[in-house]
């Protein structure tokens, strides 16, 4: 475990000293922020808007007491979208889409011998192949969180007034009271955080790899496996210090 | 000229290369010829960088690589050119995409116009002109080794590494292959290292022979003096081949008519 660690602090440190030039770099960065970004758009729209409906649903089902007023869905699903389920739920989502694809590319280039074409030729490959995926990373988790609030949000809205659970006065009134714009800091430090938890283990999982297809495979298993527990143990730990 | 001295690596304790000195000389068609398990693709790697050796150091035209420092390694790096096994082209990339690679990371001042021609020659050179929108993944076993060959010499490498150019190949095509690395070699006046375990490429292409057996030099010299070796393990590797077994089943089975045949067979243009 600690030797993993060390490997991994290494492998990180490796990445960042002999960079390539800032142009192929930022070339890269831009690449994959469309494959790891506008790629993800889709899923991560369709998860956060069924997930902010079914909240919504829930919540109502459970909240029959006639003295909370009705606008407190609202205000509930605003904040458990804000806080919790937008930055971790599209985050633990994108480690399962992103992670995967990542270590899957990533280990299929190692044992096809991309990886020592690269180093043949005098490139930094950690420099080349991994720093402009954290990089993108980073850039695109805390977007795709932010259109995760808006549609979880926009879900629930859809969710509770079609369903007669509430009005649209009610639901906007809850989520307009007592708003803390600090939340949104905290979700986006947060989605920032497992940004680069999920593609710097991922790339470290699939850049390693040894062996044959069997090995790809598990590797991206691993990759995923390792980002949800980090995912996990971050987020509680973020909470704990910033909260 | 690249010299390799006593170089040794092991792996979990068990010595692969035991002191290896050889010398790979410059503008010739320099071959490792071993069988499987003897430490050729380690010794590469470890004169290539991607394997660091225990013990004893490499040079690439008196300046060495091993344990010097990164630029310095670096720079010695920008001027080998590989041609791996599989090919190791980029699956993301076309044909003229990996060629341009190279050149592209490793010659920045170089304008556009110029890497387009220097592609195109490459590409030509290897008889791919007309490959260059394809992706790895529609092109043969032996097109990926013309590109591999072409991307290697993009950038105008000193060193040419090729790690069993043959594997995978039907004879004709190994043929093309060995004379497309010999005609550059010459053509270039390049320092080319080859593995394989093909007596063919012997006889093709090999200028300069140095046989590796269980992770030792045994012998070097050219390949007209390897068929009058004295070294047991040698005469063991080159009659256990199948161009060697097969010539000598012929001629048995014609009584002596081998020659007969090498004399209808085609020449090689032809």
């Amino acid at each position: 475990m600690v030797k993993t660690f060390g490997e991994f602090l290494l492998f990180m440190q490796g990445m960042l000293f002999r960079k390539e030039r800032f142009t192929v770099l930022w070339q890269r960065t831009l690449d994959e922020a469309i494959l790891i970004g506008i790629d993800s758009v889709f899923i991560v729209a369709i998860v956060s808007a069924f997930i902010g409906a079914v909240t919504c649903v829930q919540i109502a089902y459970n909240l029959v007491n006639p003295l909370i007023p009705k606008s407190t869905i609202g205000f509930m699903v605003r904040e458990m979208t804000i806080l919790e389920l937008a930055p971790t739920i599209t985050s633990i989502v994108l480690a399962g889409k992103v992670g995967s694809s990542i270590a899957g590319g990533l280990g299929t280039m190692r044992i096809t011998e991309q990886v020592d074409a690269l180093e043949v030729m005098g490139i930094n490959s950690a420099s080349y192949l991994v720093l402009p995926k954290i990089v993108a990373a980073m850039m695109m988790f805390p977007l795709l969180v932010i259109l995760a609030m808006v549609l979880s949000i926009t879900g629930g809205y859809l969710a509770g007034t079609l369903s007669g659970a509430m009005s649209a006065q009610e639901y906007i009134e809850g989520i307009r009271s007592d708003f803390v714009p600090y939340n949104i800091a905290f979700a986006l430090i947060k989605s920032v955080v497992f940004a680069f938890l999920v593609s710097a283990i991922s790339s470290y999982k699939g850049y390693f790899t040894k062996g044959g297809a069997l090995e790809v495979g598990a590797a991206s298993t691993a990759a995923v496996t390792n980002s949800i527990i980090a995912i996990l143990l971050a987020d509680y730990v973020l909470a704990a210090l910033l909260l | 000229m690249i010299e390799v001295h006593n170089v040794q690596k092991s792996f979990n304790g068990n010595p692969v290369l035991k002191g290896i000195t050889c010398r790979f000389e410059t503008g010739k068609c320099n071959l490792l010829l071993g069988g499987s398990g003897t430490g050729k693709s380690v010794l590469l790697q470890c004169i290539v960088g991607l394997m660091k050796p225990d013990l004893g150091s490499i040079t690439f035209d008196g300046l060495v690589f091993t344990n010097n420092k990164v630029d310095i390694k670096q720079d010695i790096r920008r001027k080998i050119g590989m041609l791996f096994q599989g090919g190791a082209l980029f699956d993301s990339m076309t044909v003229y995409e990996n060629t341009e690679f190279p050149l592209k990371m490793l010659t920045p001042d170089m304008s556009r116009e110029e890497r387009r021609d220097r592609v195109e020659f490459c590409l030509k050179r290897v008889g791919l002109e007309n490959a260059g929108t394809k992706m790895p993944s529609e092109i043969s076993g032996g097109m990926k080794k013309r590109v591999g060959i072409a991307r290697a010499i993009a950038p105008n490498c000193t060193y040419l590494f090729c790690d069993e150019p043959n594997s995978g190949l039907d004879p004709a095509t190994s043929i093309k292959i060995d004379e497309l690395i010999h005609e550059i070699t010459h053509e270039y006046g390049i320092t080319t290292v080859v593995i394989t375990h093909d007596m063919n490429s012997v006889v093709e292409i090999g200028d300069h022979i140095i046989y590796l057996h269980k992770g030792l030099k045994l012998w070097d010299g050219t390949k007209e003096e390897i068929l009058n070796t004295t070294v047991p393990e040698l005469k063991e590797f080159i009659f256990s081949s199948s161009l060697v077994r097969a010539a000598k089943k012929v001629d048995e089975e014609t009584e002596g008519g081998l020659a007969a045949i090498v004399e209808v067979a085609p020449e090689k243009d032809a």
